[in-house]
Parts: C-alpha cells; sequence; structure tokens
C-alpha cells in the first residue's frame, strides 16, 4: 500500500487556495457593486463609475475560472 | 439479444434503480445550500441539478473500465454479485435518506460490491489495501480540505463585506451561488452516472453481449442518464434539509463559499486521479462554512451522526451485500427473484415510513430536523 502524500498535498494546496482566491475575489466584486448602488441610491456620480469598474472586473474573473472549471468537467475539450 | 438472460436483465434493472437513488440521495450535495439562501427556489434548483446531471452524464466518455476500481478482484464478480452489491447499495440509500443523513452513494456501492465479493467468491477477491487507499483514506482527508477552504473563505468574505450595504452583499453572493451550484452538479453528473454506465457495460461484456474493451451502447448512456437525472429531480428533500438548514443556518456568502470549496476540491481530485465522495465534500464544506462566520451555529450533535453514517456505510452495505449474495449463490434465479422481492418490499416500506413525516419542495426550509416519527400526538384523537 503506498498513500501518495505529494498528490494528497498537491489537491490540499491546490483546492485552498483557488477557493480562497475565487471567493475573495468574488467578494471584491460584491463590495463593488455594494458601492454602486450605494452610491445611485444617494445619487452621488463619482464612486459609483470605479464601483461598477471593479465589479465587472472581478465577476470577470469569476466567470474565467468557472470557464475553465466547465473545461476542467467536459473530457471532450481536452 | 440473445445474451441477455433473465439475470442481467436483473442486474441492468437493478443497477438503474441504484442510479436513481443516487440522484435523489446527492441533490443536496450541489443544491442543498442554494435552496437554503433562497439563492434558487427548491423546484428550480431540481431542475436545473437534475438537467446539468443528464447533460454531464452524456460529456463523460471517460466511463468506469472497472466496476469498482481495482477494490474487488473485477475477475471473480459475476452478475449475481453485483446484484447483491446494488440491492445493498439502494437499500442503505434508502435507509439513510429516510433519517435525512447525507451518506456517500459511491461508498455504499463500494461496501455492498465488498460484501457479495466476499460472499460469493472469498475474502482473497477483496483487496483491503486498495480499500485503505481509495476509500478511507480520501473519505477522511477531502472533507477535511473542503471545510478548511471553506471556513477560511468564508471568513474572508465576511470581513472584506463587512461594511457593506447587506442587501447588496446577499444579492450579489445568491447569484453567485447559482453559478457554483451549477458546477457542482455538472460535475456530479460526469462522475456518478458514469459508475452505473460501467456497471451495466460490465454486466454486458461479462454476459457476452458486448464484445471485449467495447464502451457503453447510447442506451445505456441515456438511461443511466436519465435514471440520475430524474432521481435528481424528484429530490431527497429530506437530505436537502439536513444539508441546507440541519448542520448550520446558511447565508448566502457561506453557501457560495461553501460550494466553491467543493467544486475545487472535487474537481483537483478527479484530475489527479483520486476518487472521493461527493457527499463527503459537500458537507465538509458546508461546517467550515458554518465555523467561518462568526456566532454561527453548528449543530454538532446533527455532523456527529452524520460522521457516523459514513463509518457505518461501508459496512452496512457490505452486510446486505453478503446476505444477498449468499441467497443468490445457493438458491440461483429463485434465489435472485427472492432476494429482488424482498429488497423491494423493504424500500416500499421505507417509502411508506416517510410519508408519515414528508419533507418536500413546500416545506424544506421550515425546519431544521427530519423526524422519522410524526411529531404531533395530539392530532390522533380528533382523526379518529
Amino acid at each position: 500500500m503506498s498513500i501518495d502524500w505529494t498528490a494528497l498535498g498537491q489537491v490540499t494546496a491546490v483546492s485552498v487556495g483557488v477557493t480562497i482566491a475565487v471567493v475573495v475575489v468574488f467578494a471584491l466584486g460584491v463590495l463593488g457593486l455594494a458601492r454602486f448602488e450605494g452610491a445611485r441610491e444617494d445619487g452621488g456620480g463619482g464612486t459609483s463609475t470605479i464601483g461598477i469598474a471593479q465589479a465587472g472586473l472581478c465577476f470577470l474573473a469569476c466567470a474565467a475560472v468557472v470557464a475553465y472549471g466547465i473545461y476542467l468537467i467536459v473530457p471532450q475539450f481536452h | 439479444m440473445d445474451h441477455i438472460t433473465f439475470l442481467v436483465a436483473v442486474v441492468i434493472v437493478t443497477a438503474l434503480a441504484f442510479d436513481f437513488t443516487n440522484g435523489f440521495h446527492d441533490t443536496a450535495n450541489a443544491m442543498a445550500t442554494s435552496i437554503a439562501t433562497g439563492a434558487l427556489k427548491p423546484r428550480t434548483a431540481v431542475l436545473i441539478s437534475g438537467v446539468l446531471n443528464v447533460v454531464g452524464a452524456f460529456l463523460s466518455t471517460e466511463v468506469a473500465k472497472t466496476i469498482s476500481g481495482g477494490i474487488v478482484d473485477d475477475t471473480l464478480v459475476s452478475p449475481g454479485m453485483i446484484f447483491a452489491g446494488l440491492v445493498g447499495a439502494i437499500l442503505w440509500n434508502l435507509l439513510t435518506w429516510l433519517v435525512g443523513l447525507p451518506s456517500s452513494s459511491s461508498h455504499a456501492l463500494f461496501g455492498g460490491l465488498i460484501g457479495a465479493v466476499w460472499v460469493g467468491a472469498g475474502s482473497h477477491g477483496v483487496h483491503a489495501d486498495k480499500v485503505v487507499e481509495k476509500i478511507l483514506i480520501p473519505a477522511v482527508a477531502s472533507p477535511v480540505v473542503a471545510g478548511v477552504a471553506a471556513l477560511i473563505a468564508t471568513y474572508l468574505a465576511y470581513k472584506l463585506t463587512a461594511r457593506a450595504r447587506k442587501d447588496s452583499v446577499t444579492k450579489g453572493f445568491r447569484l453567485g451561488q447559482i453559478a457554483s451550484a451549477s458546477l457542482v452538479s455538472l460535475a456530479h453528473g460526469t462522475n456518478d452516472a458514469q459508475k452505473t454506465m460501467g456497471v451495466i457495460t460490465l454486466t454486458l461484456i461479462s454476459a457476452g453481449a458486448l464484445g471485449h474493451d467495447a464502451g457503453p451502447p447510447v442506451w445505456v448512456i441515456a438511461s443511466a442518464g436519465l435514471a440520475i437525472g430524474l432521481g435528481t429531480y424528484i429530490g431527497g428533500w429530506r437530505i436537502i434539509r439536513t444539508m441546507g438548514k440541519g448542520l448550520t443556518e446558511i447565508q448566502s456568502p457561506q453557501g457560495f463559499a461553501a460550494e466553491t470549496a467543493s467544486t475545487t476540491v472535487i474537481l483537483t481530485s478527479a484530475h489527479l486521479g483520486f476518487a472521493l465522495s461527493t457527499t463527503q465534500v459537500a458537507s465538509g464544506s458546508i461546517l467550515g462554512a458554518g465555523l467561518g462566520r462568526k456566532l454561527a451555529e453548528v449543530r454538532w450533535g446533527i455532523a456527529g451522526r452524520m460522521v457516523a453514517a459514513w463509518l457505518i456505510t461501508l459496512p452496512a452495505a457490505a452486510l446486505v451485500g453478503g446476505i444477498s449474495a449468499s441467497a443468490v449463490k445457493h438458491g440461483g434465479n429463485f434465489g435472485t427473484v427472492v432476494v429482488a422481492l424482498v429488497g423491494a418490499a423493504v424500500a416500499a416500506g421505507i417509502v411508506l415510513l416517510s410519508r408519515r413525516n414528508p419533507v418536500s419542495a413546500h416545506n424544506v426550509n421550515d425546519h431544521h430536523e427530519v423526524p422519522v416519527r410524526t411529531a404531533a400526538p395530539t392530532s390522533v384523537g380528533t382523526a379518529a
């Protein structure tokens, strides 16, 4: 019996790293969205563009990760 | 189709029945947290999950080449043993569903097969070292890894968004949950439907209906995909309640973190060739997400029962599989029919028991417990 500690360690490191990265980036996107919605209600225009840009950028990054996930799931793409 | 004997036909039907229980047992893995946080309506959630499971079944070309991945000696496995193993797996899946416990369908299948082969071919047919390597280690490691990932991610998500508008945050993470839950469903379809396809294909090969190294015929892919999709759509509401409400009260940032953790753990380990249980990964993620939010209550009693169910899944399914295998071995076709009838009767009994206290799309979020007995004895007098 051989336990592949390297592979186990890889799974751990990659899983934890990717999860944290995706959730943090998504949280930043949500933060931008919240800022945009908050500014829109207050009537101010200045921070709202930065907010929506931040949200768009972050969600785009998450979408890229999702696309990569689908690529990994579907064997026809390999 | 001369090669399809009575036994082979029974095995195919039983395999599809297992696939169905696999589907409704595992709906919770992808959708429980989305349903609990209101990201998706219960009916919509199971529909999306069901469709994605069917899609996943068709996408997956890497159909299991071995029945068990080397856990049992495949050359010793007969259709009768496969049948006995499947019966053990189905009954265990139904029993854990009745009490609302998320247990691993893969472990139930492996357990049933181990028991059946042990009795049918002797203990040398079971590879103990493979059991440790392929089942025990991933079973311990994967929920812990998913839990740690979800815990840190949840903590950071709350920390980052602490001062932002509450409703924007909730709404944003709910939208994200739809994507993350869908990915879990798709990954599930590509993994779990192909197990059943593998079982049916190998049975057909052993019966001579298909050539060696033949891939699964289209009808096998279609029926396995539909069985798991239909099971998913019917929805194991009892398990969805336990995972979405029972372990901890889930909010949308936690749900997103948990589903992201589940997806990454499932995908990275599949990529590196680890077989693991989607159920255990998803449960680990939810517990981690519960711990990551301050003041979130984790119900350790339910978590403990869940872990206990994981521990006995394999031996319990093995026991039923072994008993069924001895009936099939000594009773031939007659024994097979008896096992099938007894199995169907027990399954019907479990379904009837669940009717006493049904959990459905309408009341899945109302409570966090899944009682088996009716909780309100006061209504007995008026009913009579």
